[in-house]
């Protein structure tokens, strides 16, 4: 079996309580592959092993996801000097996005991620459009986007962490929104995007690319059905049909696996 | 026993005799050696009196500091917030026994996995709170170095519960105070509802509540399996077996008004082993009883409500199992993807599963309809007569549907009041409850783990205070009563 480390006595799948190694062993050997595993191994053997080991790669997984929490604080200070619209601008353009106020042109940080702070100075001129593709944004840094109250179109594209919680937490920009992309965000499902009926008002939905969903074609019928006023792009439901006779006849003939 | 005295006797024996003679002694020192040598040897074989390769680790350890009776998402959650918490890291040794671990009869691999915010008791709203927050960070509570992320396939599709005339202003009352625990409710009158959803027949509705957020449906199995992953990568043994004696001491106080008062502590779980009539008693500090719908069997064994009734010894722990359908159908026209968790003001409930137009969905029976707890057998006529017409009459588009499928799962229903009994028991002093959440357990299993752990650990609760669920409401008869059980 595909197991790292073998007992040679024990032909059986390790009973539960046979120690930590079983049930991990299990899931480990389906995880892993090629280049990497050689590294893992020695230092899973380590963390095995040794209880300093095991904390400090605990300790630097959790330090990964702090990492993403201090990305995503509040910004209350600028929230409460200048107005929800300036901070939810502040927040985008520090994790790297593009902003666009109404009447005013795109906003977006250079390569070394600076951006001019004049934006500041419009004082109740809301945010009309973002673009926070490929933000590190989550379920705590949408705080500063549901403040902006009039946003019209929300890009999404490729966000690694938005989940179905995220796009649960929409609806209170039921009243604006009319564009929305979540094309390519790794953890979106149909179950997130079951509760997008709030947003009533939403004319375009791009769902191309999202892979967590089972079946894409299936899934983007039952949204143009619960949101009959939006135009759905992505996600042809050709997409989740097998491709012609010759891919079926290929099935067929090949042969069961051992 | 004989042998190694026999030994003992001839290695005296032997120095006795080397004592007193010279070399004049060889022969009888040569087969005293020999014999005992070969002795020794027929002790090491197996078939000897000391059989080390004998092998016993499908046994519980003979100490634990705490024993925590059932294996199911409260108990794994009692376990994983014990681990969590204690100081210093390891100082706490927790065993899990757990009569089947293939889990065919637990309510958590049943359930219909919902969780919810829309309770009438703050506490029970502040308990789900907590436990959509865990949850929502599954993979941050739960993560274990180089294993995959969990998917708990979360549906944020809320909760939609229906009132008529007679339940509108409960269902008002109620919905202030979630709000004001910080839940996210929304009141709909008929109209908004039969815009919202055009599907419902709001025939007999007044008001209606939908939760926004926070709430919706998940896989329970996801939960447990990582729940069950975590803890024993923290260092929890687990154990397959039953609990089937607990040994334990009393001693006589009397209390500040002179009654006299018999305190119980015990001493000794008695595991025995699936299959087999081998036990193993087990020396603990604490006992956490969340064995779920065989609670009340487990605190008969520990002794609780062994007295006359009427009196704090007399009280019973009033959980016992109750029987519920669930059923599985296929309705081609029915509501779409953004279907929530409809539960009508007569009691039936359903929701959505998966894409392919199929519902799951079932119906409380009022209590002179219960059902035989004795097996998990589905009765269809159940369907037939209690659940579908209800249903059919609410969405128009199931009076045609078809039933694929159907299960039966247990509620560790508590008779007294519909709610959660958690902390210790006034009498039996070392051992704590976390049981009869009558339904709702598994969408509050987190919280409560907590709350029990720091009931253990420091004494009393701290983050979410349930002392209005302790067990002595039940002698002096306070009732917490749950409105709105589905």
């Amino acid at each position: 079996m595909g197991l790292g480390k073998t007992k040679p006595l024990h032909l059986v799948m390790p009973v539960w309580n046979r120690g930590t190694r079983g049930i991990r062993g299990l899931s480990r050997a389906v995880a892993l592959e090629g280049s990497q595993k050689k590294g893992r191994s020695l230092l899973q053997f380590l963390a095995d092993r040794f209880y300093d080991v095991q904390a400090l790669r605990e300790y630097l997984l959790q330090k990964q996801v702090l990492k993403v929490h201090q990305k995503n604080r509040p910004f209350t200070y600028i929230k409460e000097r200048f107005g929800p619209h300036a901070a939810g601008a502040y927040f985008i353009l520090k994790q790297g996005g593009a902003v666009k106020f109404q009447g005013k042109e795109w906003i977006r940080s250079d390569a070394h991620g600076h951006f001019s702070l004049d934006f500041l100075k419009f004082q109740a001129v809301p945010v009309e459009a973002v673009n926070a593709s490929g933000c590190a944004i989550n379920y705590q840094g949408l705080d500063s986007l549901l403040a902006l109250k009039e946003l019209r179109s929300l890009w999404l594209q490729r966000c690694p962490h938005v989940d179905d919680w995220c796009l649960g937490r929409l609806h209170p920009l039921a009243n604006s929104l009319q564009e929305l992309s979540l094309a390519g965000c790794p953890r979106i499902s149909e179950r997130g995007l079951a509760s997008l009926h709030h947003l009533q008002n939403l004319r375009r939905l791009d769902i191309s690319d999202l892979h967590a969903v089972s079946n894409p074609g299936l899934t983007r019928i039952l949204v143009e059905e619960m949101l009959p006023s939006c135009q759905v792009l992505g996600a042809d439901w050709a997409q989740g049909l097998p491709s012609g006779p010759d891919e079926q006849s290929q099935d067929k003939a090949s042969p069961i696996p051992a | 026993m004989l042998r190694r005295a026999l030994q003992l006797g001839l290695g005296r024996g032997l120095l006795g005799r080397r004592l007193g003679t010279h070399r004049g002694g060889s022969t009888l020192d040569q087969n005293g050696k020999m014999s005992e040598i070969k002795k020794k040897i027929q002790s090491v074989l197996p078939g000897g009196a000391w059989n080390p390769p004998y092998d016993t680790s499908y046994l519980p350890p003979e100490h634990s500091d705490v024993v925590i009776v059932g294996g199911g998402v409260i108990g794994l959650s009692v376990a994983y917030w014990l681990k969590r918490l204690e100081k210093p890291r390891g100082a706490i040794r927790v065993l899990v026994v757990e009569r089947d671990h293939t889990y065919s009869q637990a309510s958590t691999a049943l359930s219909v996995g919902g969780i919810r915010q829309q309770f009438s008791v703050p506490e029970n709203i502040q308990l789900s709170l907590f436990s959509v927050e865990f949850l929502r960070n599954i993979n941050e509570y739960l993560a274990v170095v180089d294993d995959p992320p969990l998917d708990i396939q979360f549906n944020p599709s809320g909760y939609l519960l229906l009132a008529s005339e007679k339940g509108a202003a409960v269902m008002e009352s109620n919905v202030k105070v979630q709000r004001q625990e910080g839940a996210k409710v929304c009141l709909m009158s008929p109209e908004q509802l039969r815009n919202k959803f055009p599907w419902i027949n709001t025939e007999g509705v007044a008001l209606a509540s939908y939760g926004m957020e926070y709430e919706g449906w998940f896989d329970p199995w996801c939960l447990l399996q990582g729940l069950r992953r975590k803890v024993q990568s923290m260092g929890v043994l687990f154990c397959h077996g039953e609990v089937t004696r607990f040994v334990s001491s009393s001693s006589h106080t009397e209390t500040t008004s002179g009654e006299e008062v018999t305190l119980k502590r015990i001493h000794e779980v008695h595991v025995k082993i699936d299959r087999s009539l081998e036990y193993q008693p087990v020396e603990c500090a604490l006992v956490i009883n969340a064995a779920g719908a065989w609670s009340g069997q487990i605190a008969e064994l520990a002794g609780v409500g062994k007295g006359p009734p009427g009196t704090l010894q007399g009280t019973k722990l009033p959980v016992e199992r109750r029987k519920r359908y669930v059923y599985l159908w296929h309705c081609p026209q029915g509501p779409g993807l953004e279907t929530p968790f409809v539960v009508d003001a007569s009691g039936a409930y359903f929701r959505r599963e998966g894409l392919g137009n199929n519902y799951l969905g079932g119906c409380s029976p009022t209590e002179e309809e219960e059902p035989d707890p004795g097996n998990l057998e589905v009765d269809h006529d159940f369907f037939q007569d209690k659940v579908w017409p209800p249903l059919a009459q609410r969405v128009p588009a199931f009076e045609t549907l078809k039933v694929r499928s159907a299960w039966a799962g247990y509620y560790d229903y508590n008779t007294f009041d519909q709610n959660g009994v958690v902390g210790p028991h006034p009498l039996v002093v070392n051992m704590y409850f976390a049981t009869g959440f009558s339904g709702h357990g598994l969408q509050q299993a987190p919280a409560v783990g907590r709350a029990v752990a720091e009931m253990v650990l420091d004494g009393h609760f701290q983050t979410i205070n349930l002392n209005p669920f302790h067990f002595s409401r039940f002698y002096l008869g306070e009732k917490v009563q749950e409105h709105n059980i589905i």
